[in-house]
């Protein structure tokens, strides 16, 4: 769109139609904003509370002791052998993540929508941010995994190198599900309600609280389309040292890419009217 | 820049909204849950068509319908590099709506546009301001939000702080500032973008009057620093000394493209829907009650012509016509004048002799009060008007709020109480007072005497 010329930069205002994809030199433009926007979030994320960045910790901790003592101790599910506390921390700590970040990331436009009618930046911007400053806490709260595994003597193995291609993996989720629904909520405020909803309805959808082991075999290709469950049974996998659990990685890294790019593209064609629609 | 090159190049732009129609009244209580079951599509069908034309695809067939707006439309100008250009129009004209379309917030529905030039706009000051960061933690994020870059705010800052005059709370949440601090420090942001292209909205219209007029002397200089700068503003005086050329837009298109002072005049003048008159013609939408009720309002000059622009050395009369319904009550009818800066300039009540204290029988009624000349200050003047029934006790039966408008234009031929003064007379009357001058000669050649002597001729 921009070009160039006498170092006056030219750019072009018209009606837009049709699909696009992101715009990554307008995204690379705006970096300092998208900077301060994400620090902005982080740092009034826990404004005016006493325990400040403990929540980080409190509330996946209060999580797991309900949950061990629901699912390990009275239900007591199967979980491959594996105590049900390492089991559930390793998974309640990234699904803690993936929740709160696609509550905060399809909500992002609602709740700036008066910034959105009185400023121009790439919109993109709205979703990603909630992605990202939710990090901090996610870092925060991997103390947890940290003192588990510490606890029940968990040495680190090769299988840790998998780390960083899991943490993108499992920002991917809440960023493309985040471009989905933001841009589906400013149209219909529906999603404000369903939302609560489905994150409970997820939570059960994938290996967070029970082993995938447990799904009958015949569905297990199906059920391994919902990325979740490759980040999950990874992190498993990538910190607690069992098999790498090579199938759900790659499943879900598929669903995912699918996710990312029809989310941004269906992102970027409903981006024209959310100004006029708001 | 030695030969002028174009800033800003608009190609016949437009742009349509899709208003939602009138919801349907439910009669009974069967009715609305019937529509609350049926609801659900009918939404979804609502919210979808906000923004889907696909039916109408063919725009230039479809003028203004039920549900279709045009907010602009066959908008078309050019901006030179280095002028400073002015958008005025009543609420409504589609100022705005250009504002979004060149500041990108929202996209035309058919046209273009060519911007030479790196763009900031300011469509609201501290925009993206959080209460819980401190002053100084807002700067930076105002700063990047109206596009500069870190570095540029980095360098900028301690200017930044001085302009605002609030070093010392600079460390406090922006939550604990009054709200006087908190547009100070989003103005002074503000004022410290560079851009080469600067659109500016409505938005002098908050912060203390000094503190306004500080921003404007600053944008002036964004101006005269071979700047393009678009500005959008009801404040005419700030119009017309800071634009050349102005557009007035009304209902979406341009009327007039000239310079400031004929645009302004025309606007004033009001050549289109006259601001000067307001008259209800449905007895409905009239303000009133039971006794009586507003038929219209007006602005006359000293030749008894309806005119929203006075002469500030001549009087003015707001005349207003009501209709009493039942006779036999004592009316009192009174109206009041704000200024733009939203101060009570005057307010004052009916003393005709002939109706005081008396009962007014049923008939309609016109009355009028003069306003002297030399009296109001310069500048735009609402009214509003109210009429009460004092007996046997006060009811209101109307008050209308900012009905009509005027403007008192202050020439520059010394005749006025301006004198010979060009600089700013920011008061709320400005009335022609009697000056003397005791002057006592002084005899030994003294400082004060050759002072003395040359103010004497």
């Amino acid at each position: 769109m921009a070009s160039e010329q006498d170092n006056i930069t030219t750019s072009v205002i018209k009606p837009t139609s049709g699909w696009q994809f992101i715009d990554f030199k307008e995204l690379r433009d705006y970096r300092d904003l998208f900077f301060f926007l994400v620090w902005r979030n982080i740092k009034v994320m826990y404004a005016q509370t006493i325990l400040g960045f403990s929540w980080a910790l409190i509330n996946p901790f209060i999580q797991i002791v309900i949950f061990s003592i629901i699912f390990g101790k009275i239900a007591k599910l199967n979980t491959d052998g594996i105590p049900y506390v390492l089991f559930s921390t390793v998974a309640i700590i990234p699904w803690t993540y993936m929740s709160s970040s696609m509550t905060a990331s399809s909500q992002s436009l609602v709740t700036g929508k008066s910034m959105l009618g009185k400023i121009y930046f790439p919109r993109l911007i709205f979703p990603l941010t909630a992605v990202l400053s939710n990090l901090v806490a996610f870092s925060i709260s991997m103390l947890l995994v940290v003192g588990v595994m510490v606890y029940y003597q968990i040495a680190p193995t090769w299988n840790l190198l998998l780390f960083p291609y899991l943490l993108i993996l499992m920002v991917s989720i809440p960023a493309s599900v985040g471009m989905w629904l933001s841009a589906l909520a400013i149209r219909f405020r529906d999603v404000k309600f369903a939302m609560p909803f489905i994150i409970q309805m997820l939570i059960y959808s994938a290996p967070i609280l029970y082993s995938a082991s447990s799904i009958p075999d015949k569905y297990r290709m199906l059920y391994s389309l919902n990325p979740i469950v490759g980040v999950i049974e990874g992190y498993r996998a990538c910190l607690l040292g069992t098999p790498i659990p090579w199938v759900y990685i790659m499943l879900s890294t598929l669903t995912a890419i699918v996710m990312v790019i029809t989310g941004a593209m269906y992102f970027k064609r409903m981006e024209r009217i959310f100004v006029d629609v708001i | 820049m030695s030969n002028r090159k174009l800033a800003i190049k608009v190609e016949g732009i437009g742009k349509r909204y899709r208003i939602g129609l009138k919801e349907e009244a439910h009669e009974n209580l069967v009715s609305a849950l019937v529509d609350i079951i049926k609801s659900p599509l009918k939404n979804y069908r609502k919210y979808r068509s906000l923004y889907d034309f696909r039916d109408m695809e063919d725009y230039d067939s479809n003028e203004n319908s039920e549900d279709i707006l045009w907010a602009l439309k066959d908008i078309s100008f050019e901006v030179e590099q280095g002028e400073v250009l002015g958008i005025i129009g009543m609420n409504g004209a589609g100022k705005s709506t250009l504002l979004k379309i060149l500041s990108r917030i929202t996209p035309p529905t058919v046209g273009k546009i060519q911007i030479n030039g790196r763009v900031s706009s300011l469509l609201e000051v501290g925009t993206g301001f959080h209460p819980e960061l401190t002053g100084r933690e807002n700067v930076f994020l105002n700063g990047t939000i109206l596009g500069m870059r870190k570095k540029e705010v980095d360098q900028k800052f301690d200017e930044i702080v001085e302009f605002s005059g609030i070093e010392k709370f600079l460390d406090t949440p922006v939550k604990r500032y009054s709200s006087g601090m908190r547009v100070r420090l989003a103005f002074a942001v503000a004022a410290h973008l560079d851009p080469e292209i600067l659109i500016i909205d409505e938005v002098l219209a908050v912060g203390d009057a000094e503190f306004q007029r500080k921003c404007l002397n600053k944008m002036q200089d964004v101006g005269q620093a071979g700047r393009t700068v678009l500005f959008v503003s009801h404040n005419m005086p700030a119009v017309t000394r800071m634009c050349e050329r102005v557009i007035l837009l009304n209902a979406g298109r341009v009327m007039i493209d000239g310079t400031a002072h004929d645009v302004v005049s025309a606007y004033l003048r009001g050549n289109q829907g006259s601001s000067a008159q307001r008259v209800w013609e449905e007895p409905d939408d009239a303000p009133g009650r039971e006794i009586a009720r507003l038929l219209a309002v007006r602005v006359r000059d000293v030749n008894n012509n309806i005119t929203d622009s006075i002469d500030i050395r001549k009087p003015v009369s707001i005349e207003f016509e009501f209709e009493v319904l039942k006779s036999g009550h004592v009316l009192m009818p009174m109206f009041s004048l704000w200024n733009d800066e939203g101060v009570k300039v005057l307010m004052s009540v009916d003393l005709d002799k002939t109706w005081r204290k008396r009962p007014r029988p049923v008939g309609k009624y016109a009355c009028s009060a003069t306003i002297p000349g030399n009296f109001l200050a310069e500048g735009l003047f609402l009214v509003n008007v109210a009429l009460w029934a004092t007996t046997p006790t006060p009811v209101k039966q109307f008050s209308a709020r900012e009905v009509v408008a005027f403007q008192v234009i202050d020439s520059m031929d010394g005749t006025s109480a301006r004198g010979d003064w060009g600089g700013n007379m920011i008061s709320a009357t400005r009335p022609l007072l009697d000056w003397s001058t005791r002057f006592e000669p002084c005899n030994n050649d003294g400082v004060i005497g050759i002072g003395a002597k040359e103010s004497v001729k």
